[in-house]
C-alpha cells in the first residue's frame, strides 16, 4: 500500500514482524518531500519502533484478523486452541504465549490474533473467573499485605486474594492487571 | 469519550470568532498600506508544476494549489500592490499541521525584494498581535514567543551547518535536506522567536531569482513560529526562458516520479516577459489562527476539515 494511505491503526508488515501503527505524524516542508514519522506496536511481543518514511515509499499492509477459539489443551511447549465451528485446531509456543498463560484455563473462550492464516497472538477476556486450589496462610510471608494472602490458582498461578477466601471458591480475575476483583462463588 | 460534531463546533467557536478578527485585521492591514485585495480562479486549466505539491484533478482540470501564477499575471498587465486570500488544495497533504484543502494569503509588490516581504510579514503578524490585544508575547503550547520585529533571521547554509553538520548549497541531496530540516534543523530554532530561513539552494529556488551576487543560492526566504512553517517569500524570477527551463525539469521529475503528464501553465509563462521586478510571499492563514489560538491542531481552526465534512 501506499505510504499516503497509512493512518493510526493501520497494521503494517515490517521486516516480516506485524506492527499496529500506534502514531502516524505527517511533516511536510511546503516546497519539499512529504515525511511520515510512525510509532508502530510489535503485535506479537509489543515492544515498540520508530521509522521514517517519505512520500512515494510503499508500504506493506499486514492482513490481521481475530479469531474467537477455545483453548483445548496444554502439549508440552504448544498450546492447543480450537475453533469451536470448523473444529480446526491452532498452535501457539509458550514464549509466545507469555504471562497469560497464568490465566489460561482449559475450555476458555480467547480472541486469537491471525496474520494471513497463521496465528500470532492471543488476547483473553479482561476477567476470567477461576478456582482457588491453595489458599493455606500458614507464614507472614504468604501474606501479601495486611488485607491480601497468597492463593494459587487451578491454572498454578499465584495471586494475592482477601483473607477471606477459601480453598475452592471461585474467583474473578482482571487478566489485565493479574489482580483479585471479587468472589463469584464459595465452596458449600 | 467522543465528542459530537455540536461539542466540537462549539469547542472551537472561540477559534472562529478569532479567526473572523485575524481576516478583518489582515484586510485592514493591506487596505491602509494601498494593496488591492482579489479573487482569481480556484479551478484552474494549469497549475505550477512543482514535485511535491500534488494537485487534485477535476474533469482534465485542477483545483488551484496556490494563486501566484494568477496574480504574477495581473502583475504582468500592470497592477501593483495586490492580496488574496484564497483556498488552495493538496493532494495527500494531511496531519495536525495540514488539511487538503486550506487558506492561504498571498501577497505582492512591485519593486520589492524577498526581504521587503518578510518585513511585511513581520509587521503584519505584530499588528494581529496587538489588534487582538494579545502583548508582543504570545502563547503558544506552553512557549512563550516574541513577535517583536525584526525576527531571528539564518542562511539556509549556517543552519544546516550548525544543526545538521552540513551544506546543503555545496551537496545536493534534495531528501536529506528535508529529513535534516524537519528533524534537526528547526528543532534547533530559538524556541522563543520567530526564526526566518534565507537563501536556499539554487536547486530548491522554485519561482525565486538567483540572488545576484551568490547565484548559487536563490532569493527565498521561509518564516518559522512556534516550530510551524508560516510562510515562504521569494524575489519572483521573471525571466521567461529560467522559469520555462525550471517548469520543464519540474515536468520531467513529475513524469518520473509520480507517472503524472502534467500541463505546462503557458499562459502565466506568456506573460512572465512583462512580470516587472516584484517580490511575492503566500502565508499559511489557518496555522497563523493556529498560533493566535494556541491550538495543538489545524482540526481546531477550522470547522470541517476533510474528516469531518
Amino acid at each position: 500500500m501506499d505510504i499516503e494511505d497509512v493512518h493510526k491503526n493501520t497494521k503494517l508488515l515490517v521486516n516480516g514482524m506485524p506492527y499496529n501503527v500506534d502514531d502516524a505524524e505527517f511533516v511536510k516542508p511546503g516546497k519539499g518531500r512529504a515525511i511520515y514519522r510512525m510509532k508502530l506496536k510489535n503485535l506479537i511481543d509489543s515492544s515498540t519502533l520508530d521509522i521514517t518514511y517519505h512520500s512515494g515509499d510503499k508500504v506493506e499492509e499486514a492482513r490481521i484478523s481475530n479469531l474467537e477459539m477455545q483453548y483445548s489443551y496444554r502439549d508440552g511447549d504448544h498450546y492447543v486452541f480450537m475453533n469451536t465451528e470448523t473444529f480446526e485446531q491452532l498452535f501457539l509456543d509458550e514464549k509466545t504465549i507469555g504471562d497469560k498463560k497464568a490465566f489460561l484455563k482449559e475450555g476458555m473462550m480467547v480472541n486469537m490474533m491471525m496474520l494471513d492464516d497463521k496465528p500470532i497472538n492471543v488476547t483473553l477476556p479482561y476477567f476470567v473467573e477461576l478456582q482457588i486450589v491453595n489458599s493455606a496462610v500458614t507464614t507472614k510471608t504468604d501474606t501479601f499485605t495486611s488485607q491480601l494472602k497468597a492463593a494459587v490458582l487451578e491454572t498454578g498461578a499465584t495471586i494475592g486474594v482477601p483473607t477471606f477466601v477459601k480453598e475452592g471458591d471461585i474467583i474473578k480475575v482482571d487478566t489485565r492487571t493479574g489482580t483479585y476483583v471479587e468472589r463469584v462463588g464459595t465452596k458449600k | 469519550m467522543v465528542e459530537d460534531e455540536t461539542q466540537r463546533l462549539r469547542r472551537i467557536k472561540p477559534n472562529l470568532e478569532r479567526r473572523a478578527l485575524i481576516y478583518e485585521f489582515t484586510r485592514n492591514f493591506f487596505r491602509g498600506q494601498g494593496f488591492q485585495e482579489i479573487e482569481t480562479p480556484v479551478r484552474v486549466p494549469a497549475v505550477a508544476p512543482e514535485l511535491h505539491i500534488i494537485p487534485f484533478e477535476s474533469e482534465g482540470w485542477y483545483l488551484s494549489t496556490s494563486p501566484e501564477l494568477y496574480i504574477k499575471r495581473l502583475l504582468a498587465a500592470g497592477y501593483d500592490k495586490l492580496y488574496q486570500f484564497s483556498r488552495c488544495f493538496r493532494k495527500g497533504e494531511r496531519g495536525r499541521w495540514h488539511n487538503p484543502e486550506f487558506t492561504m494569503l498571498e501577497w505582492y509588490r512591485t519593486s520589492a525584494g524577498y526581504m521587503q516581504m518578510v518585513q511585511d510579514t513581520e509587521i503584519l503578524v505584530f499588528t494581529i498581535a496587538d489588534r487582538l490585544g494579545v502583548s508582543p508575547v504570545i502563547n503558544y503550547r506552553r512557549r512563550s514567543i516574541d513577535l517583536t520585529p525584526p525576527w531571528q533571521k539564518i542562511t539556509v547554509r549556517d543552519a544546516f551547518l550548525n544543526s545538521a553538520g552540513w551544506d546543503p548549497v555545496a551537496i545536493n541531496d534534495p531528501l536529506r535536506f528535508d529529513t535534516d530540516l524537519v528533524a534537526k534543523v528547526i528543532p534547533a530554532f530559538d524556541p522563543n522567536r520567530p526564526t526566518v530561513l534565507l537563501d536556499y539552494p539554487a536547486a530548491m529556488a522554485s519561482l525565486a531569482r538567483l540572488k545576484p551576487v551568490e547565484p548559487e543560492v536563490a532569493e527565498r526566504a521561509e518564516v518559522f513560529i512556534g516550530g510551524l512553517e508560516l510562510a515562504n517569500a521569494y524575489s519572483e524570477l521573471n525571466d521567461p526562458q529560467e522559469q520555462t527551463r525550471r517548469f520543464q525539469i519540474e515536468l520531467e521529475q513529475i513524469e518520473k516520479e509520480r507517472n503524472h503528464k502534467q500541463i505546462i501553465p503557458q499562459r502565466f509563462l506568456e506573460s512572465v516577459k512583462n512580470l516587472p521586478a516584484c517580490g511575492g510571499i503566500a502565508l499559511g492563514v489557518d496555522r497563523l489562527v493556529m498560533l493566535f489560538c494556541n491550538a495543538d491542531s489545524i482540526d481546531d481552526v477550522i470547522p470541517f476539515t476533510t474528516d469531518t465534512a
